[in-house]
């Protein structure tokens, strides 16, 4: 018969139970109770806690995850066109490789004489992306794009004293929820219309709402609706002249072919990491990037963690450390610049992992080959019937929006039919931007085929015959 | 032939003029230690123009021969002018480089991370790992339809129940992306209640100075004005300092409990108390939350939100600083404000549900650091109730044991409850040997990294002065500790013996000492290669030869 008393748990080495004797000893205390003399006896649980049998062989655990996990139909198994921020990219190997590394897994926040690697790589991936931005300063990342958004208003807003930020209506529902939450003691978010026929900024709407108390203007591009901001230049220029800051909201994986933000006259870019070498991870494999010229009234408002790099006792030698580190809520709690935690490093170092796999040419190679399967997709369903593509003439790199109202089916119907082919359809856009009808976002990017989109149009032409 | 002696060396755990003899002497107490010093450029230096990492898909010549090149016909101010500066490394050169910064890092898996105070450096399991990174967790997408995710939504469900057992409290989110992220998310939820009651005129939060900087700091963006109150004589915190500073103005009080002293505060039904009558509300912080689990809950001592670091307490990797994960509890009267989606589950099927009207709205996209869910899940699993319990009673044994070795280091105190036991952690003082021998807590922990272990002193402001914060979980051995209190022992014994010697720490480390002063200079700091590049390109190095 198994000993119970011998099956001590593998993560527990001193519940060996003559360890544990041994120590409390040490300790001169007759039991671990004691320990505990500060909980006042009112606050102590006398029962044990109301939980499942634990599952304590490996061999059983693996085999209940994997029940569980069963029930999960992953994206490799299905051809899926579901980005809408979130987005199918394929994930080189080196990328799990590195981020699998335990040294990086399983460590944190040491110093530098410790934890000098993550510093380095860190470092690298700020140095990479400010070579994708063409800005000279780029945060350690904080959680995702959205709270890089957030703090990036809140930036225009401490560094033009004004409280007024306009945003585009085509913007993502959750990402405006996200904002309004993060920014609403301080600032008031006005959202700007597009135009109905092309899915762009409508500047003279633009026009209007700009004025002496707006602290900056939000320029997504490509735009929530997968339409690249053409006129983005303009959009930023018409900010200046207000006294705004223009903050252009970029994908980085659309930068090999667009031109960076920096170059048509954002103040601030940002954005989400996710699509460099990051798993969907149901949503879960998020990074956040705030980034500027290396102006130290600008530097001074970011919260977040700058690694930058300093000489060390040893001539050659790199060493690296916290860029102004008075800003943060680490060095001077409420005092400091918003508030800096645990976010997201370990996808900044795979993300410059990504980046430094892809090189010049890969990006590059990377946003010309999205762009033509996009462009192919937007043709082949174009040419199904009653499938409108309404914003077609514009530019698009990795997404655009399917318009069915003419085929008389719903986005949620059409979608329920694919599902049964073994295809995931795009996000249905018909209840967060209504005006635009029984419309689909349908995300491409370079994992997807000919084939695969091929067999997009044939299964919606049958799907809606 | 003879091997020569061994010749003098900085690295004292070497004695000079040794030769090798049989049988092999023992190994020295703390053990040597070398940290891995690859000298490594920035991998910008390792370009070379035409190498490739990894290449993209070629576009079929069929898609070609229908659309041609788009990028082409993008505008010239809309089209990229020029291929961004990336570095061009062929993909060993990427792994190699990439392997080497690694091992000049230091996992739980590689030291005795007992030095990371308040981080709750424990073992994360490996098996864990490996569902996180299975494809029906890692390829998921978040919009698909619910009946091809009804595991990982199954998970969620079911770590929410979990958490809810385990806190006491009626409902849990497990969107934060960590643990600050979770007090802003209370802290939301905190302004959405008193704003559901017109309740307007609130706007003070009271925390404590031993609370993370983070309570503070989300409660002052989230517009209120933040008290903090400091601990008493004894290093409690001060009930009548809170009876003084509650008000009608009063929204919430943020604590943390044990603060990151590692002091439980007896009087914590009291302090909640005392918030309640004035209106507040009050929200428990539980990042120090591994030394109580199935000991006391977060509702039984009547908080009305609180929350965990998944990272921490449950067993989640740190991540070099993230992704983690975090998790808010709220009472049954505060579950309409959490953020949406929730989980829900009609006995059926498992779904999002986005449509929560008094809801915060959205804290991050999608619905949390699901592979981090994952790992929690299972590592709960794995343990149960008796599990989770003897993990609190081995690390709050652990503590008080290395507590017990390492105050009998010269020059050591334990500042505040003297003679009291302490929870999880203990947050110490160098003040004496700092005074007797000049040498600061921060430099003894750059001499610990030459014995390849973390330390850390403390946040800001250090209210303790000289401060060292060691927790040591229920991940570590006995032998573990004793050997962690060894190099502490070594290090002080140094800085009395030879104070010059500790001051030119670290010696067997990746790097040496670092000049920080340019690092706030705006003339000089550089956070990008290119800002480098930029500044200081009289030193940009000739390549080596």
């Amino acid at each position: 018969m198994t000993d119970q008393q011998a099956r001590v748990h593998p993560y527990i080495p001193n519940a060996i139970p003559d360890v544990k004797a041994a120590m409390l000893a040490a300790v001169g205390a007759t039991s671990v109770e004691e320990l505990y003399a500060d909980v006042p006896p009112s606050l102590r649980l006398t029962a044990p806690l109301d939980l499942p049998e634990p599952i304590r062989s490996e061999a059983e655990l693996v085999r209940h995850l994997e029940g569980l996990l069963r029930r999960n139909t992953s994206t490799r198994d299905v051809i899926s066109f579901l980005g809408a921020g979130c987005y199918p990219h394929h994930v080189p190997a080196v990328c799990d490789e590195i981020a699998g590394r335990s040294e990086f897994l399983t460590a944190y926040a040491g110093e530098p004489y410790q934890d000098h690697g993550r510093f380095q790589a860190l470092f690298e991936y700020e140095s990479m992306m400010g070579e994708l931005l063409e800005m000279d300063v780029v945060n350690v990342p904080v959680y995702d794009g959205f709270q890089a958004t957030s703090t990036a208003l809140r930036m225009a807003g401490r560094i033009t004293g004004r409280r007024r930020v306009l945003v585009p209506a085509s913007m993502s529902r959750d990402k405006r929820s996200r904002i309004l939450d993060y920014v609403r003691p301080d600032l008031d978010v006005e959202e700007v219309a597009f135009e109905p026929a092309t899915g762009l900024l409508d500047l003279a709407a633009l026009g209007r709402a700009l004025g002496a108390d707006v602290a900056g203007v939000l320029v997504e591009n490509p735009g929530y609706l997968g339409v690249v901001e053409a006129r983005a230049a303009e959009i930023a220029s018409l900010a200046h002249g207000s006294g705004a800051l223009a903050i252009g909201d970029v994908d980085p994986s659309t930068l090999g072919v667009l031109a960076p933000p920096a170059a048509w006259g954002a103040d601030l870019a940002c954005g989400d990491i996710q699509p460099l070498g990051i798993h969907q991870q149901f949503g879960g494999g998020n990074g956040g990037f705030i980034a500027s010229h290396d102006d130290p009234r600008v530097v001074m408002e970011f919260p977040s963690r700058l690694f930058g790099i300093a000489p060390t006792a040893v001539p050659g030698e790199y060493g690296f450390g916290d860029v102004a580190y008075e800003r943060t809520s680490f060095a001077v709690r409420e005092e400091g610049k918003e508030w800096v935690g645990t976010a997201a490093a370990l996808w900044g170092i795979t993300a410059g992992v990504y980046l430094a796999l892809m090189g010049p040419r890969g990006m590059q190679e990377l946003g010309e080959t999205m762009m033509a399967r996009t462009r192919y997709a937007i043709a082949r369903l174009e040419a199904v019937p009653g499938v409108r593509v309404p914003f077609s003439g514009q530019h698009h790199v990795k997404e655009f929006v399917v318009d069915l109202g003419a085929t008389g089916q719903t986005v949620a119907a059409v979608s329920r039919a694919l599902l049964a082919r073994g295809i995931f359809f795009g996000k249905d856009l018909s209840t967060e931007h209504p005006a635009l009808g029984q419309a689909a976002l349908v995300c491409v990017t370079e994992i997807h085929a000919q084939a695969d989109i091929d067999r997009l149009a044939d299964d919606l032409r049958e799907v809606l015959r | 032939m003879t091997t020569p002696p061994t010749p003098a060396s900085p690295d004292r755990t070497i004695p000079s003029g040794s030769s090798p003899t049989l049988p092999i002497g023992p190994k020295p107490m703390p053990r040597r230690f070398h940290q891995a010093r690859w000298d490594e450029p920035i991998i910008f230096e390792l370009s070379t123009p035409g190498a490739r990492g990894v290449l993209p898909p070629a576009t079929e010549p069929g898609i070609i021969a229908l659309v041609g090149d788009p990028a082409a016909a993008l505008p010239p101010g809309v089209r990229r002018a020029a291929p961004p500066a990336l570095p061009e490394l062929a993909q060993l050169h990427v792994v190699r480089h990439y392997t080497r910064l690694s091992q000049e890092n230091l996992g739980v898996d590689l030291n005795i991370d007992v030095g990371q105070g308040t981080c709750t450096m424990k073992y994360s399991p490996k098996v864990n790992d490996r569902f996180a990174r299975d494809p029906r967790v890692a390829d998921l997408h978040p919009l698909q339809d619910p009946s091809t995710v009804q595991g990982v939504l199954e998970i969620a469900w079911r770590l929410e129940r979990l958490l809810v057992e385990i806190s006491g409290m009626d409902r849990v989110t497990l969107q934060p992306g960590a643990g600050s992220a979770a007090i802003w998310a209370n802290v939301s939820m905190i302004r959405a209640y008193h704003a559901s009651r017109g309740d307007t005129a609130r706007d003070e939060v009271v925390t404590t100075i031993f609370s993370h900087p983070s309570n503070a700091a989300c409660a002052k963006v989230a517009g209120y004005k933040v008290i903090t109150l400091y601990p008493d004589t004894d290093g409690y915190p001060d009930l009548d300092a809170l009876r003084a500073a509650v008000s009608e103005r009063t929204a919430a009080l943020l604590i943390t409990n044990p603060e990151d002293t590692g002091i439980f505060n007896p009087r914590i039904e009291d302090f909640v108390r005392v918030v309640h009558e004035a209106g507040g509300l009050t929200c428990y912080d539980q990042a120090n939350a591994n030394g109580l689990l199935g000991v006391t809950r977060a509702r039984d001592a009547g908080f009305d939100l609180c929350h965990f670091n998944l990272h921490k307490t449950f067993s989640t990797p740190h991540a070099c600083g993230g992704p983690g994960a975090g998790a808010c509890g709220v009472t049954a009267e505060l579950a309409r404000f959490l953020p949406r989606p929730t989980v829900e589950f009609d006995g059926t099927a498992y779904r999002l549900d986005d449509d929560r009207p008094d809801s915060i709205g959205k804290i991050r996209p999608w619905y949390g650091v699901v592979p981090n869910l994952v790992r929690a899940y299972a590592w709960i699993m794995s343990l149960g109730a008796e599990g989770l319990r003897e993990v609190a009673e081995i690390a709050v044994l652990n503590n008080n044991y290395l507590m017990q070795r390492v105050l009998e280091i010269r020059g050591l105190a334990a500042p505040f409850a003297a003679g009291r036991r302490r929870v999880e952690q203990v947050r110490y003082s160098w003040d004496q040997l700092t005074r007797e021998t000049g040498i600061h807590s921060e430099e003894i922990g750059f001499r610990a990294a030459d014995f390849g272990a973390h330390y850390w002193t403390s946040h800001h402001p250090f209210v303790v002065p000289e401060p060292m914060t060691l927790e040591p979980t229920e991940s570590y051995s006995r032998a573990d500790l004793d050997e962690y209190a060894a190099i502490l022992r070594t290090i002080a014994e140094e800085a009395y013996a030879d104070p010059a010697f500790v001051h030119g720490a670290p010696y067997q480390s990746t790097i040496h000492r670092i000049d920080h002063e340019p690092l706030d200079d705006p003339e000089r700091w550089a956070v990008t290669w290119r800002a480098y590049r930029r500044k200081h390109a009289a030193a940009d190095p000739a390549p080596a030869t």
